[in-house]
């Protein structure tokens, strides 16, 4: 794999490149990841046109939004990593002072505190989705890796400080996300066994003092993974319909727009998180593991990206990105099939809706600009 | 050298390190999926049957029930807000070939206004296809019977029962009550999505709107035996539904609120102020219980419920007298010489005046080396004239005078404390604050030179002009302070909420606030007794309204100019434009020893407190208090 990879970046010199493939390389995007990642737009988009009723004019915005967030990762992909890394530090303590800014003056929408307006309204949390794993990165770029303790002291301030300010906007599933990406830029810089395994037990009095973190409704939601019935018309209800939605399914699917949960409306949130409920209603056991494997193929490029980074920065930046698209994958499918309690985390690139989509492609853009702005090194 | 080397970073051992945990994410990321791809195969192959059967089961569907809103009475437990039957014109886009020709046909027969086609058009588009856009809120008798004929023609357009919001009092009490309106989608990102489940319409503006969260109630559900396509299948077959299995939730309906509004006289300000743009508050000084609220002109609220065409909107929201616009508490005007009588309180306390001097006026007041005159209402002048003939005769000139011992931050002090240029707290929304200017809001709220204060904004000040500014609530509310010498309360509209199925109410208390903290009885005998010669005194300057009265009263007439005259240019009110004319306010309390009332109101452009404000105040009080004129 890697030497006809090497063999295939060497080529111009060898062969000349058809024109569609040499387009490709001055724009610096990676054809496996954009390959997939369309195969996954144009999959999502038939079953939110199923989802929505059959809107057009919602399709239509969907795929307006899907159309800027290409376009972001399309301008991302052109800044070669080494620009990232030097503007990195500033951008994450832009956000950081965002992030306090929204908390004094941000706009209020659905009971948090999210949205700032400086011209565009715009959420700092989606930002630092990027700048967390772009700093922990940045920091460990030109540090002896494995990092020693006080290094590792450094870093979890990095992600603590911004996982804080989101969790108090409250977003508390923002938060985790964000704290995420962070972490397994940690576990890739090589991150002992003993300490991950320290860590993991010391999360134990963590996750209880989370719970006295979260909101009435978040444990609520917890309470009733536990007991679906307990609650039929709230949080329980959902996973009810969903999980009937998907059993009902079968092997097959009952057929695009088709589906009676979802478009006899049983399926709450069926356009947003509860998205995957439908594909697996309408498209069946089928139609979920073609879209799992697009998804794990995705990750893999990226995965693969990673490897074959030229230093530690792009390394460890394109683990996390891809990584922690594979935590939104699993959490959203998780939380739909009843594993997991329900956290507001849409199926990624599927689920109706804009403001994490761009910063999604924005992701992507980044792994395309390490992949592509490499430097031939012999080894 | 070796300090060196090991500062180069071993990037083989670090790449090897990185494709060790590489691996290890991707081993715990197959085992992930692998775990979500377990569950998929139970749900999809294992227990199937079970799901197929349950979806297929679930021609039962839960169908949200919207409360019953709550009624709004007046304080005698007359209905201002109430639900009436009523019937609206529906269109599901799924069933219907072309949605832009039959609207086009339905305008056609004036079932819709065809400027409100493009509205509808984009709604329709908006949502799921299967669910039914609202095109008229409110069918008339004629428009049902109309529709009904022609029925036929166009399919998938539907009447359908429900209730309709409405005001039977409607334009009289429009800026108490407020409207409800149809739910926007700001509204939806505001409120409980469950509870507003089936809910198509919301408060706005007044106590529809403050007290939403009490009127509305919460959303029940009922189960619904539906066809293949989801359709609900006639209703007697939803009666076989074993009640034990399929338990429906009814609706909690909102809860009543009753408010402290007398409708009496509340009707009898809305009639004094016909043909008349203004203002009238008035509430009980013991409680702050309001009793009447008017802003004139009103509208029909009615028209918000029911929904208006895009043109009938517009003639509102452009009329150049703004009937939206509640003037009552959203209205800052200058207060001219109803603060007269705070402020002589602020003198004689402050020591800047006492009860015995004395001043000449003789028409105009000058401050030391500058030409300025600043002139009194009475042109000739009041001749001489101590504080209760300042009072009672409204000169100018002493307080001008004083104004320059007491100095603009005690006038703001003192003013402060009466709640003026601070928010009543008032229990519906959108008060505004008014103004009391001092030296450090000055500094504050402009830049450069003009930060400085000056002498003469300070002169200007003490007949309430300049910068001052007041809502005729504040007006009323400080008009209740001195009735009360001192004690305030927080004015408030609302008497009590009461839960529909029990009847039980919760009555609102009244919320006392802190004192003025003037606690010299000669000062206040003086100020209130100078207030009851105003209008009951042989050279008061409400004389004409308040003579004869079987009961005391007291009060203060007010004019605030619109436009500043020139030095020395005569006032000729026939060639001033009517807008450009003074405004007419006036305050007044009674009865004098234990006040029961307290009145505020201001008559825009009516050029004189006393001659036309006054007027409306004794009407008002007369009403209240039992002495009103059977005959009218």
């Amino acid at each position: 794999m890697r030497l006809s990879d090497t063999s295939r970046l060497m080529a111009p010199k060898a062969a000349p490149l058809s024109d569609f493939a040499l387009l490709m390389r001055r724009l610096h995007i990676d054809g496996p990841l954009l390959g997939g990642l369309l195969l996954i737009c144009g999959f999502g988009l038939f079953v939110l046109y199923s989802a929505v009723g059959e809107s057009s004019r919602l399709l239509v915005n969907q795929l307006i939004r899907l159309g800027i967030a290409f376009v972001a990762m399309l301008i991302v992909a052109q800044l070669p990593p080494g620009f990232l890394r030097r503007w990195t530090p500033w951008g994450y303590l832009a956000g950081v002072v965002l992030l306090v800014l929204v908390l004094l003056k941000g706009d209020v929408g659905q009971g948090a505190r999210r949205w700032l307006d400086i011209g565009v309204r715009f959420q700092p949390s989606e930002a630092m989705k990027l700048a967390v794993p772009m700093m922990a990165a940045w920091y460990l770029h030109d540090r002896q890796i494995p990092p020693k303790l006080t290094q590792l002291l450094m870093i979890a301030v990095m992600i603590v400080v911004p996982t804080i300010l989101i969790a108090r906007q409250p977003d508390l599933g923002t938060a985790l996300l964000i704290a995420a990406s962070g972490v397994i830029v940690i576990v890739l810089a090589g991150l002992p066994f003993k300490v991950m395994i320290g860590l993991g037990l010391a999360a134990i009095p963590g996750a209880l003092a989370l719970w006295n973190f979260m909101q009435d409704y978040q444990k609520q939601r917890v309470l009733t993974l536990l007991d679906p019935d307990s609650d039929p018309l709230g949080a329980g209800y959902n996973i009810i319909q969903s999980k009937i939605a998907i059993g009902s399914g079968g092997l097959f699917g009952k057929g695009w727009t088709n589906g009676s949960q979802a478009q006899l409306e049983f399926l709450p949130e069926r356009d947003t998180d509860f998205i995957f409920a439908v594909l697996g209603e309408e498209f069946g056991l089928f139609g979920v593991l073609t879209l799992l494997a697009l998804y794990l193929f995705v990750i893999g490029r990226g995965l693969f990206i990673a490897v074959q980074a030229h230093d530690t920065f792009s390394r460890l930046l394109a683990g996390s990105i891809s990584l922690t698209f594979m935590v939104y994958v699993f959490v959203n499918t998780a939380m739909v099939t009843g594993l997991i309690p329900v956290v507001g985390v849409p199926l990624p690139l599927v689920s109706f809706g804009g403001t994490s989509m761009v910063t999604l492609m924005a992701g992507f853009g980044i792994l395309m600009s390490i992949h592509s702005h490499r430097k031939l090194l012999p080894h | 050298m070796s300090a060196l080397l090991s500062s180069i970073k071993d990037i083989h051992s670090e790449r090897r390190v990185f494709l060790s945990r590489v691996i290890l994410a991707s081993v715990v990321s197959i085992l992930l999926v692998g775990v979500v791809v377990a569950r998929l195969v139970q749900l999809q192959v294992v227990d199937h049957e079970l799901f197929a059967e349950k979806s297929q089961g679930n021609r039962v569907r839960i169908e949200p029930v919207p409360p019953i809103r709550g009624l709004i009475f007046d304080r005698a437990g007359r209905v201002l807000a109430e639900n009436l039957p009523a019937y609206q014109l529906e269109l599901v886009p799924e069933q219907v070939a072309d949605v832009e020709e039959t609207l086009e046909r339905l305008a056609a027969i004036d079932l819709i206004a065809a400027e409100d086609i493009p509205r509808y058009l984009e709604l329709s588009r908006s949502g799921a296809r299967f669910k039914p856009v609202t095109l008229k809120f409110r069918l008339t008798d004629e428009e049902i019977a109309n529709f009904a004929i022609q029925r036929p023609r166009f399919p998938g357009v539907d009447f359908r029962p429900r209730l309709v919001r409405h005001y039977p009092h409607g334009e009289e009490i429009a800026h108490v009550v407020g409207y409800v309106g149809a739910l926007s989608t700001r509204d939806m990102e505001r409120l409980d999505t469950a509870s507003y489940a089936g809910t198509s319409h919301t408060g706005k503006t007044g106590v529809e709107s403050s007290y939403e969260s009490d009127l509305h109630g919460d959303a029940g559900y009922r189960h619904l035996v539906t066809n293949a396509r989801g359709r609900q299948v006639p209703s007697d077959t939803n009666d076989l539904l074993d009640s034990a299995t399929f338990s429906n939730l009814s609706p909690t309906p909102g809860a009543n609120v009753h408010l402290t509004i007398d409708l009496d006289l509340q009707r009898i300000a809305t009639r004094a102020f016909t043909d008349r743009r203004g203002a009238l508050v008035a509430l009980d000084p013991r409680s702050g219980e309001i009793l009447a609220l008017v802003s004139a002109p009103s509208f029909d609220p009615n028209l918000f419920a029911v929904g208006m065409t895009t043109s009938q909107f517009r003639g509102l929201q452009d009329d150049p007298d703004r009937p939206l616009f509640n003037r009552a508490v959203r209205g800052a005007y200058p207060p001219g010489s109803t603060i007269k009588p705070m402020l002589a309180l602020a003198a004689l306390e402050t020591g800047a005046t006492n009860l015995t001097r004395k001043t000449i006026c003789r028409g105009y007041f000058q401050l030391p080396g500058n030409e300025h005159r600043y002139r009194d209402w009475k042109p000739g002048g009041h001749g001489p004239v101590d504080l209760h003939d300042a009072i009672a005769q409204s000169c100018d000139v002493y307080f001008y005078e004083v104004s320059t011992e007491l100095g603009i931050d005690a006038m703001h002090e003192y003013l402060d404390r009466f709640g003026l240029g601070s928010g009543t707290g008032i229990d519906i929304g959108g008060e505004r604050r008014g103004l009391v200017p001092s030296r450090d809001w000055k500094e504050r709220a402009f830049s450069g030179d003009h930060k400085r204060w000056y002498h003469g904004e300070t002169v200007i000040a003490s007949i309430g002009q300049g910068y001052m500014l007041a809502t005729p609530l504040q007006l009323a509310a400080a008009a209740g302070t001195l009735a009360m010498r001192g004690a305030r309360f927080r004015p408030h509209i609302v008497a009590a909420v009461e839960d529909p199925l029990t009847g039980e109410r919760d009555p609102v208390t009244p919320e006392r606030l802190d004192d003025v903290g003037i606690d010299n009885e000669t000062h206040w005998n003086a100020v209130v007794g100078a207030m009851h010669d105003v209008m009951q005194g042989p050279r008061g300057t409400a004389r004409a309204v308040g003579t004869g009265a079987p009961y005391e009263m007291a009060g203060k007439s007010g004019t605030a100019q619109v436009v500043s005259i020139a030095q020395d240019e005569e006032y000729d009110d026939a060639e001033l434009e009517e807008r450009q004319r003074d405004h007419a306010l006036f305050i007044a309390f009674a009865p004098l020893e234990d006040p029961r009332i307290a009145v505020a109101l201001i008559v825009e452009n009516g050029e004189s407190g006393s001659g036309v404000a006054a007027p409306i105040a004794r009407e008002i009080m007369d009403a209240y208090l039992g002495y009103a004129d059977d005959a009218s």
